[in-house]
């Protein structure tokens, strides 16, 4: 098997890897660089848990090849926090109730981010759609949109 | 959130600290930094990758299995058969000995269900698994199929499942869960009005977020240590130390949080197949379900249907009620026999009927075996049971919530299984639901109580 | 064999790698890549271009020309695009969208394809190294084509005349039961002078509804003068069935969502 490298920043610090190529993002970076926030739940598009934000961007890794990421800059939810002190969006979802299994959290979590880094003060229509790509089979999703709008207004109070 | 607490004042000591307090999820921190480890957020140097070969017949004899090029193909460690299975023939619910065993880990001379495992293979790579699975050959005979609880309770049908050797469970109690009380014959003959009508529902799949799976680690020294995402923990050990004639001291399972499993995860499939794989070729063995697979494979809620006859008085009362309830099991028993007679002990409903009779039965058909799924043999009965209620209340002119409160059990009130009510509560919760919804009831019955003081 | 992927500058050296046997073009990958995953061992190569007029949008003097590797996200904040956005909005979410490619949607099966509907209504030609093919005869071969799609372009129409229409089940994002695309010229008092509708799921991919498109000619858009357009809907149509909804169910409410497409 053809082994290619691959380079990127994730959350900040540069990653170097040989991997198998038509390894997808998901794999490169679960299995080999350690990352395992992005979560695995379809492998096809349609669940959301292995939302990533690339180069700005929210991006599914299950569906993109590592090896088409070099030079690019990758966030995941567990690069979020820094120092210790939880995003606003992650204290949201605590404060309202908005994860059960969890295992849809990250994903949520990274498609919000993108949604309130370009929005700041989304209405909740704006918040559901930014969500609408993400499956949660546990809250209802009410809870969720619930913790996006409660950071939204944190953030704005903290502009403020 | 709001407490009512006048309901039951007198009954309830009141030095409540934690209920009505909102408190942090204790797991919540790690969900959403990325943290909380789930059974496939581990990662192990050398692991293989279980592939399923799956029956593509609903029912089928399987005249032969040819491996040999798929043990050829490049990456690939070790194929499995049934033979090497050392007890293959298994029931989940032996553990509490409800049996015959009747299915397979992997299909033995016949498949039952389209999706039935029939090779295991293990490769390097999860591509090579699948290339090499599609290398695998079956040569089918394929078999009548049943897929319709009536047809399959048919003299004729064919049989399903031969470990039973007929279409349904056979109870201690006999072809069906029996419940008698009173005499429902003179009851309808009593009553104004007669109503039978029969609700059916479909498989319902639970769809979590997180598939099944399981990765398993050989530890040396024979033993095994399982990372599952199982919601029945020591049902799974118990059972694959019998799948695998192993002492349940050599398998070390360990769970954590669940990506979701609402029933859909209590079934033990995932985890003797790979501890055996892992046991055989002495490597790491990672074996979890395609979105695909979670959907198509893994066991649903049963397909139910259930025949209510009532007989009801002007005045709203129920005199009688006759249930027959159904329950698809698919093509194995899993908890179906055990979700049937929930049935039985969940009908006539939260009301006080003097005369009652249900039988429950678990049949077998060519489906995908049913399972756990929240308040199986419960959730669409109470479905049937309450579209009834609506249906009677129509029928009689009365309102559906007052019909509701004059046949309500209540505590004292005799129940069809021969146990007195106790703790009953439908009238208040009916009460605080009226008031919620802006319901208009006679105030009768929003005086009367579920202990009936002064009622 | 393991899935590998090769890189090239140009479509040339992509076009000749292309002509090897089990070698797919990487667009988004958003089905290529969930076909690999789901245990599709029928492909073993991918080719991608880095080309970069493949991801450029150009409009000028009317003409909008979208490099096949535009994605639908690109499409829709592109202020210039704003009659198209609707049908780059509805496919897929918001992950999707960035990813999803326009010549990836050209070749999507239904119950994909949204955006595809869109650019036959429009008639768009699309082009290859080999020249430029109208959208209608591009779809009609395009499973025996291997050449790489570089751009579509088409006339970019007056809002007022471009009408884009999914029907899904889930909202906001949902896979189409159907989709219509009508691009409809009228005179001042509203008599449609040309009419070119296309449809979603109504075959294994986009499709022209053109015995509607002819019983509208010469009448205005009200409930009463597209009755017959309505009727003539179904014509030729072989809906799909797939777990959103059944063939019937697809060509029992064609006319509905028609009908509420023409008067909305
Ligand atoms: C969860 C999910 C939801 C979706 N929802 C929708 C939806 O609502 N509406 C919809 O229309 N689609 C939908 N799709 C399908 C798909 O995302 C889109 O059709 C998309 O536009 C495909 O583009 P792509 O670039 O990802 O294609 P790819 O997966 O890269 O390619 C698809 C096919 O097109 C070929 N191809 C791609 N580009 C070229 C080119 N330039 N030249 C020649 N051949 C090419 C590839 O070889 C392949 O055969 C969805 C997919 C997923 C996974
Ligand atoms: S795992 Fe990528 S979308 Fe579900
Ligand atoms: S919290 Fe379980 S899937 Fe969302």
């Amino acid at each position: 098997m053809a082994k290619v490298p691959v380079q990127f920043t994730l959350n900040g610090s540069e990653k170097a890897e040989f991997i198998e190529s038509g390894t997808t993002l998901l794999h490169a970076l679960r299995d080999k660089i350690g990352d395992t926030s992005p979560k695995g739940g379809c492998h096809q598009g349609t669940c959301g848990a292995c939302s990533v934000i690339i180069d700005g961007e929210l991006k599914l890794c299950c569906l993109t090849l590592a090896e088409t990421c070099n030079g690019a800059d990758i966030r995941t939810t567990a690069g979020l926090a820094q120092g210790g002190v939880l995003h606003p969006l992650q204290r949201a979802f605590l404060d309202a109730f908005a994860t059960q299994c969890g295992f849809c959290t990250p994903g949520m979590i990274m498609a919000a981010k993108v949604l309130l880094d370009r929005t700041p003060n989304p209405s909740r229509e704006d918040v559901v759609e930014a969500l609408s790509g993400n499956i949660c089979r546990c809250t209802g999703y009410e809870p969720i949109i619930q913790a996006v709008l409660l950071a939204a207004r944190a953030n704005s109070q903290n502009a403020a | 959130m709001e407490l009512r607490k006048d309901y039951f004042a007198d009954v309830r000591k009141d030095g409540l600290n934690e209920i009505g307090q909102p408190r942090p999820r204790l797991d919540s921190p790690g969900h959403v930094t990325g943290q909380t480890a789930y059974f496939a957020d581990r990662n192990f140097p050398g692991l293989l990758h279980l592939k399923m070969v799956r029956s593509p017949h609903h029912h089928a004899r399987i005249r032969s299995i040819d491996t040999s090029e798929a043990e050829k193909h490049p990456g690939v460690v070790r194929v499995l058969t049934a033979k090497d299975v050392p007890h293959n023939v298994y029931t989940i619910l032996i553990l509490i000995q409800i049996g015959p065993e009747d299915e397979t880990v992997l299909a033995d001379g016949k498949v039952r269900w389209k999706g039935e495992a029939v090779v295991a293979v293990l490769a390097e790579t999860e591509r090579a698994a699948q290339e090499a699975a599609a290398r695998v050959k079956v040569d089918y005979e394929v078999l009548p199929a049943v897929f319709d609880m009536d047809e399959a309770l048919k003299p004729g049908a064919p049989i399903v499942n031969e470990y039973h050797g007929r279409n349904y469970y056979l109870y201690d109690s006999g072809e069906c869960r029996k419940v008698r009380f009173g005499d429902v014959e003179t009851g309808f003959g009593e009553a104004d009005h007669i109503l039978e009508q029969s609700y059916q529902s479909s498989p319902i799949e639970h769809a979590p977020t997180e598939t099944t799976g399981c990765v398993v680690a050989p530890e040396g020294n024979d033993r095994f240590t399982c990372y599952t995402n199982t919601q029945a923990m020591f049902f799974t050990l118990d059972n694959t130390s019998i799948i695998l004639q192993m002492p349940g001291s050599k398998l070390h399972f360990v769970g954590g949080t669940v990506g979701g499993g609402f029933g859909g995860k209590v079934d033990v499939i995932v985890e003797p197949i790979a501890i055996l794989a892992a046991k055989l070729t002495g490597r790491p063995v990672s074996f979890i379900y395609s979105r695909e697979e979670e959907m198509q494979i893994s066991s649903p809620r049963a397909a139910e249907k259930v025949v209510i006859k009532d007989g009801v008085m002007k005045d709203g009362r129920i005199v009688a009620r006759k249930v027959t309830g159904y329950t698809d099991a698919g093509a194995y028993s899993r908890h179906s026999p055990y979700g049937a007679q929930k049935g039985a002990a969940h009908y006539p409903g939260p009301y006080t009927i003097p005369n009652v009779w249900i039988d429950t039965y678990c049949v077998y058909t060519n489906r995908t075996p049913s399972s756990a799924m929240r308040g199986f043999g419960v959730t669409i009965g109470d479905f049937a049971l309450e579209v009834q209620m609506d249906k009677l209340a129509r029928l009689i002119g009365m309102d559906p919530l007052e019909f509701r409160f004059i046949n309500a059990y209540r505590d004292g009130d005799m129940k069809a299984h021969r146990q007195p009510t106790e703790g009953a509560a439908l009238i208040e919760c009916m009460q605080e639901a009226a008031r919620a919804a802006n319901w208009p009831v006679a105030e009768k019955y929003m005086t009367m109580s579920s202990y009936r003081k002064g009622a | 064999m393991s899935l590998a992927l090769q890189t090239f500058s140009t479509v040339k050296d992509a076009n000749a790698a292309l002509q090897v046997s089990g070698t797919l073009y990487l667009g988004g990958g958003t089905l290529v890549i969930r076909a690999a995953n789901e245990g599709d061992v029928s492909v073993s190569n991918l080719i991608r271009v880095t080309e970069p007029s493949l991801s450029a949008i150009s409009v000028s003097n009317g003409k909008a020309r979208l490099g096949a590797s535009v994605t639908m996200a690109a499409i829709a904040r592109q202020p210039e695009l704003a009659p198209l956005a609707p049908a780059a909005r509805a496919v897929g979410g918001p992950a999707i969208r960035n990813m999803a490619t326009v010549g990836g949607n050209l070749f999507a099966p239904a119950p994909y394809g949204d955006f595809a509907v869109a650019l036959l209504a429009l008639d768009a030609s699309v082009a290859t190294e080999d020249g430029e093919t109208p959208m209608e005869a591009f779809l009609a071969g395009r499973d025996a084509g291997r050449a790489i799609v570089t751009a579509v372009e088409f006339s970019l129409p007056r809002a007022e005349s471009f009408r884009f229409l999914k029907v899904s089940r889930v909202k906001p994002k949902g896979i189409s039961v159907l989709s219509i695309a009508a691009l409809l010229q009228r005179t001042a008092d509203g008599t449609v002078t040309s009419a070119r509708i296309a449809l979603g799921c109504m075959a294994d991919r986009p499709m022209r509804a053109k015995a509607a498109e002819k019983a509208l000619l010469g009448h205005k858009l009200t409930a009463e003068e597209i009755a017959p357009a309505l009727s003539a809907a179904s014509d030729g149509i072989a809906p799909i069935t797939d777990p959103i909804a059944s063939a019937w169910y697809r060509g029992q409410v064609l006319p509905v969502h028609l009908g509420r497409l023409l008067l909305s």
